[in-house]
């Protein structure tokens, strides 16, 4: 257990704004407020609440956002 | 650069698809691989058919053995490929129009004969491909292009519909309840036999334009407060379960296989040689 939130905790939240429709669904369900649409493109407005929990990514319908390992960057 | 799960299973060079902003049935199709990475499959061992729609393009994004056949005949053509080698895992991708209007004479009998396929109905209540024309899904009173003063037909029960026809396994979740599509498309999949499961989807082009439904996050939100897990909804009534979305594992029984029934026949004139 203990090693697994390791490796999930050391995921970097990365947007793909070339796939991003602007639906705004991650924004919408983020439980921490990380994420807001302008113009019409998902933004990162506040990293330091992001508590990488993956809904963003689970919820993305165009898979423009997720939380990548060191090999994704 | 893309996330793992994407970069394994879909064609990258595909991408981004062709729906539309908010349409959910990308949520599904990422549901969908995630079970399959999460039953580490060997791809080979998958093949994905889909009918024609929206819905229907989801095989040509991902990277298995796929066959994007004829509206509606999405599980005739299962049905050959399970035959010729049952060793292959048959996941079906289809719509609600594609599988319970034109396709559905093909539903109730790939039920009837419990032959291991899964498939997986991204059911957003109309005909999206089409441009919003009213489905046997889409509720009584909601509108669809074809219905401009309310749909007057009584609207299917996918899963007990299925179920009655001879289902072995049925399961139903919503474009909100993205890991309990996971989780019952591995259960789906785990099953010998023919598995149902229905995603309710949103297509806010059509069916949120036309039933003035809201934007996209409106539509998700209706999902999330409108649904309720079956184990809650024995509990309760039908006046208080009425137009509430049952979400969870439905149904589940065993009984013979049609692909092994088939072969018992075939071993049968072996021995007789
Ligand atoms: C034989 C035939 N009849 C009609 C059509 C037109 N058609 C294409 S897709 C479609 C309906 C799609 O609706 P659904 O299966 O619910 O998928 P969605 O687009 O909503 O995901 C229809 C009627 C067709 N392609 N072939
Ligand atoms: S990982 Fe969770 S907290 Fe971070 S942006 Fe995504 S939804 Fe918000
Ligand atoms: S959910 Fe995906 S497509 Fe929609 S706004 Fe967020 S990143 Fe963009
Ligand atoms: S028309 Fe509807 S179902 Fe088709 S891609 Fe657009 S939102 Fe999705």
């Amino acid at each position: 257990m203990a090693t697994s939130l390791k490796i999930k905790n050391e995921k970097k939240l990365i947007v793909k704004s070339e796939w991003c429709k602007g639906c705004g669904i991650c924004a919408a369900f983020c439980p921490k407020n990380v994420l807001s649409i302008e113009n019409e493109i998902v933004k990162i407005v506040d990293i330091d609440a992001c508590i990488k929990c993956g809904q963003c990514e689970m919820r993305c319908p165009d898979y423009a956002i997720y939380l990548g390992g060191k090999d994704d960057e | 650069m893309s996330s793992r799960l994407i970069n394994e299973y879909l064609r990258e060079d595909k991408l981004p698809h062709i729906w539309c902003p908010g349409c959910s049935h990308g949520i599904t199709m990422r549901a969908i691989v995630k079970a399959i990475d999460n039953l580490n499959i060997e791809k080979n061992n998958i093949c994905i058919v889909s009918g024609i729609g929206c819905s229907s393009r989801a095989p040509g994004y991902m990277d298995f053995n796929t066959l994007h056949t004829t509206h509606g005949r999405a599980l005739a053509f299962a049905t050959g490929i399970k035959m010729a080698n049952p060793k292959l895992k048959v996941i079906v991708i289809t719509g609600d129009g594609d599988c319970a209007a034109i396709g559905g004479n093909h539903l109730i009998h790939a039920a009837r004969r419990n032959i291991d396929i899964t498939t997986i109905v991204f059911n957003n209540n109309i005909y999206g491909m089409t441009g919003g024309q009213y489905s046997p899904t889409t509720p009584q009173g909601e509108r669809g292009t074809t219905a401009p003063f309310g749909n007057i037909d009584k609207n299917f029960n996918l899963c007990n519909l299925v179920k009655a026809a001879g289902a072995t396994y049925t399961g139903r979740s919503t474009a909100y309840h993205v890991n309990m599509i996971t989780k019952l498309v591995e259960e789906g999949i785990k099953n010998k036999g023919f598995s149902f499961i229905e995603t309710l989807s949103i297509c806010p082009t059509y069916y949120g334009r036309k039933n003035k439904k809201g934007n996209v996050v409106d539509m998700m939100n209706y999902l999330k407060n409108n649904s309720i897990n079956v184990k809650a909804a024995e509990k309760l009534s039908d006046e208080q379960l009425k137009d509430k979305i049952i979400v969870g594992e439905l149904y589940k029984t065993q009984e013979p296989e049609y692909t092994e029934e088939y072969k018992k026949i075939i071993e049968s004139f072996q021995k007789e040689r």
